[in-house]
């Protein structure tokens, strides 16, 4: 019966305590976390690390939902709020690192692996800023309306409107590079 | 050619859709530990929930709200002097956190649960920048972390997290504080952002001080150092160093106008009073010249006639002895309408001796958001603001407050001398991030009130695309607060940037509490107008309120039609209330008004009689002979408290109208043309251009020019 409840109900449910509810719901959106992730970070290892990331944090997380935003609104905010401290910490990392040579080495290796790998996507996501990058994966990956992409960035729906024209256009740049 | 070369878009959509399916093994593991850590929450939550009134999830806007709301407190206004202190208690903060250990990436060790510190509640960002909070204080606001230090170790217990981060109210700002580091954050946006921002600084330039000049990483070496090694002609090399592209046109939709229906038609026997207050703004003619120069018809909402004839310098005859402005009227046949005639009313501000002008303080309010990225904002605004350099004089103080991407005091107060060093810290400011543009108002006003002495005048130059994403969508709420601010002395202009997320709409509505003027700058030549020929009238207020009411006489007009000021009306009774707010005159600068009169039996008047009406009313005694109506002046000397009336009578016979007057008339007949051209009639694009060109005069800066290219470029597209 649990599995046909509604997101908001069993999130709800969970956060006054009811764990077979909190199972259910984690179950039901782990594959949703997993995938919004991976469109984030652009691979899969961060992408797996992030999804467990935020699976250990959501008990707490839940905790606060008052159940004033669709649950999949709210699910989606709290992936991209963890995307983004994730990339905080890469971008201290990476500056961390700069005095070790083989460190950066073996991170140049594994970003070369990974661009044969998804190519055009990497390219892609790559000249598109971070905040491109969130949009476009709300937008296009998961699917949502600008309305709702808004309501997960905190954005106008306006906003949310000329990133997505900013990204065409630099994409219409990059095929017309190829083409070439 | 495939379907996927047509829209790239698809062709990245089917990119993104084809996600790797996790990994059962990871997703077991990962769902493992959420039900495990969700039991365990189970057994110690009821100690980690101290805080009851958690904000509403749509708080964060409701937070700024509030915290505007609450600005205007006396003792809190009071208070934000501590905010600058706390900014920089922030930056202390960060560095530390930047350096405390990274978290494991074992799935084993690190994997510690976000500390159940309960979440500040959104009004914590207002209580953060406001409270009443000595130096002392802020000390213990910069150690805060400390507690939160040992959990982005990755190895401690997470009990003791929970009690260190929850203890206190402190250690529970500690942990938001340090959440740059390691934790996932859900909620308090703005917390996060202020975090965020200065961290990114710290980034881009770890050995950086607030006050230091801040190269941007993107700009070239080679013009920081002409900047350096030159100071004289830095402004210029600096403003002509990146040329700026043809502006881009948005999205229908997502651009937000100030705008009201045109004025009707008003019968004098009903309503013999028309109240206005003046407006200097000039904002609608640069947005009306960027759509054509894309080749786009104006948004007939963005279209402000008043604003669009005000645009243009006039000369008329200035003002005599003390007087700070005078009106000049002049009544002409109407082009469009042989029916009716045009009351032109040019009202010319004193130009005080320049010389003596008072020292000047400047806080440069800049956007640095995300939007603001495009070479037609932040980089033109740069260029922009390093053109008004040189038009500073010594004894002038520049500040620059940043907000979003770079938040806080980017500048402190600097003698504007000091070219080389303001042009550096305009250089480092760079976009990135959301807006709260709520919070730097407070922020570049509390900087201002600082900087102002005796005699001295003090404005806020908030320069921005306008888009206050997550700070205020509210125009209302902001406008409260600018309107509570105004009384500190402290006037406020708004300088609009960049196409796409105009929100004309709240421009105007600070800018107009503000007591200041609102522009917008599409091109450099548009900023040199605005801020080097202009710079006097756009910083130097002459005075302040000032309203205009006319009364008609119904002897001599039936009926009468106000051409713009449609967002300016005022009602009858507000004009001698010395509270209502109204626009104010800069030194030197010219406000134009026109009406239209229909005079009692011309076959041009619009509204037939009233059947059951008072005729009689239209005639009542002691008309003084002849005068169509009388001009009543309402103006408040910056600094005074009550107002001075002026009054004139406008009487038929004038002079000959003037090539000012007659220019004034074809703007005014080419805003109405993209607005519809309800009252115009048969007289279109040939004519209105024809008037133009008639009454350019010697026109020294070619505005007038460019006004006509711009009619020919709206009479081509309308006739698409």
């Amino acid at each position: 019966m649990l599995m046909d409840t509604p997101d908001e109900t069993l999130a709800s449910a969970a956060a006054g305590g009811d764990g077979a509810a909190f199972a259910v719901l984690v179950r039901r959106h782990y594959d949703r976390i997993h995938g919004l992730a991976w469109r984030l970070s652009g691979n899969r290892a961060d992408a797996e690390d992030l999804a467990q990331d935020i699976c250990a944090a959501l008990p707490v997380k839940l905790a606060h939902w008052r159940g004033e935003a669709r649950f999949t609104t709210w699910l989606y905010r709290v992936v991209m709020n963890a995307a983004h401290d994730l990339r905080r910490r890469q971008a201290v990392r990476a500056r961390a690192g700069q005095g070790w040579g083989d460190w950066e080495i073996a991170r140049q290796d594994e970003i070369a692996a990974e661009r044969a790998a998804q190519d055009w996507l990497t390219t892609a996501m790559a000249r598109l800023s971070p905040e491109l990058r969130d949009t476009v994966a709300l937008v296009l990956g998961e699917e949502l309306t600008q309305a709702e992409a808004g309501a997960v960035l905190g954005l106008s729906e306006g906003t949310i409107a000329w990133r997505m024209s900013e990204v065409k256009k630099r994409l219409r740049a990059m095929a017309a590079e190829e083409a070439r | 050619m495939t379907p996927e070369d047509d829209d790239p878009l698809a062709r990245l959509q089917a990119a993104l859709k084809s996600a790797p399916a996790p990994e059962a093994a990871a997703k077991a593991a990962a769902l493992r530990l959420a039900e495990e850590n969700f039991a365990r929450l189970q057994g110690s939550r009821q100690p980690a929930r101290p805080i009851s009134d958690r904000p509403k999830r749509t708080g964060f806007l409701m937070g700024v709200t509030d915290m505007l709301k609450a600005l205007t407190g006396k003792p809190l206004l009071a208070a934000t002097t501590s905010a600058a202190a706390l900014c920089l208690g922030l930056v202390v903060i960060l560095p530390l956190a930047d350096h405390l250990p990274l978290p494991g990436r074992g799935p084993g060790e690190g994997r510690v649960v976000e500390p159940a510190a309960p979440p500040v509640p959104e009004t914590a960002t207002p209580v953060l920048k406001t409270a009443p909070a000595p130096v002392a204080e802020v000390a213990g606001q910069a150690s805060a972390p400390e507690p939160a230090k040992p959990r982005a170790g990755g190895d401690q217990p997470r009990e003791k997290a929970v009690a260190d981060a929850g203890a206190t109210g402190a250690g529970a700002d500690g942990a938001r504080l340090a959440l740059p580091e390691g934790a996932l954050t859900e909620e308090a946006p703005a917390m996060d952002m202020a975090a965020e921002a200065p961290l990114a600084r710290d980034e881009a330039a770890p050995e950086m001080e607030l006050a230091a000049p801040a190269p941007a990483p993107q700009a070239s070496a080679k013009r920081r150092a002409v900047a350096a090694a030159a100071p004289t002609s830095a402004a210029e090399s600096f403003a002509m160093a990146e040329p700026v592209v043809a502006p881009q046109i948005p999205l229908s939709g997502t651009e937000t106008y100030a705008n009201a229906p045109a004025n009707p038609v008003k019968v004098t026997a009903e309503e013999p009073v028309s109240t206005f207050s003046i407006d200097v703004d000039t904002a609608s003619y640069a947005v009306v010249r960027s759509s054509l120069d894309a080749g786009m018809l104006p948004d007939p909402a963005s279209v402000r006639v008043e604003e669009m004839i005000n645009y243009f310098p006039y000369a008329y005859p200035a003002p005599e002895g003390d007087a700070a402005f005078r009106p000049t009227i002049t009544v002409m046949p109407t082009p469009w309408n042989p029916g009716t005639r045009l009351v032109h009313i040019g009202i010319q501000g004193a130009l005080p001796a320049i010389a003596e002008r008072p020292p000047l303080n400047l806080v440069f309010l800049v956007d640095t958001s995300g939007s603001m990225m495009d070479s037609n904002k932040l980089p033109l605004l740069k260029q922009s603001l390093a053109l008004m350099l040189p038009q500073l004089r010594p004894e002038d103080q520049v500040a620059i407050v940043a907000y979003a991407g770079s938040a806080g005091e980017v500048l402190a107060p600097t003698p504007a001398g000091e070219r080389a060093k303001i042009l550096a810290a305009l250089d480092g400011l760079e976009a990135g991030g959301s807006t709260a543009g709520a919070e730097g108002i407070a922020l570049a006003y509390q900087v201002a009130r600082g900087m102002s002495a005796k005699g001295e005048v003090s404005r806020v130059l908030l320069a921005t695309d306008g888009d206050f994403n997550v700070g205020i969508d509210d125009p209302e709420a902001l406008k409260t607060y600018i309107a509570g601010q105004r009384k500190s002395g402290v006037y406020l202009s708004v300088l609009g940037f960049g196409r796409g997320n105009l929100d004309d709409a709240t421009m105007q509505a600070l800018a107009q509490n503000g007591n200041g003027t609102a522009s917008y700058i599409d091109t450099l030549t548009e900023a040199r107008k605005v801020l080097v020929d202009q710079l006097s009238g756009a910083l130097f207020p002459i005075a302040d309120n000032v309203k205009i009411q006319i009364e008609w006489n119904p002897a001599e007009v039936a009926e009468y039609r106000l051409i713009g000021y449609e967002t300016r009306a005022l009602r009858r009774e507000d004009f001698n209330n010395d509270k209502v707010d109204a626009g104010d005159i800069g030194a030197g600068t010219s406000v134009t008004a026109i009406y239209e009169v229909t005079a009692p039996g011309s076959a041009a008047i619009k509204n037939s009689p009233l059947r059951y009406g008072t005729g009689e009313a239209a005639a009542p005694a002691a008309q003084d002979a002849g005068e169509l109506g009388f001009l009543r002046l309402r103006s408040v000397a910056p600094g005074a408290s009550t107002s001075t009336l002026q009054e004139t009578p406008i009487l038929p016979e004038t002079e000959a109208p003037g090539e000012d007057a007659r220019f004034a008339v074809a703007i005014a007949g080419f805003g109405q043309l993209l607005t519809g051209a309800t009252y115009l009639g048969d007289w279109g694009w040939d004519q209105a251009i024809a008037l133009a060109v008639s009454a350019r005069g010697e026109d020294p800066y070619g505005y007038r020019a460019e006004a006509v290219t711009l009619m020919r470029l709206a009479q081509s597209l309308s006739a698409r």
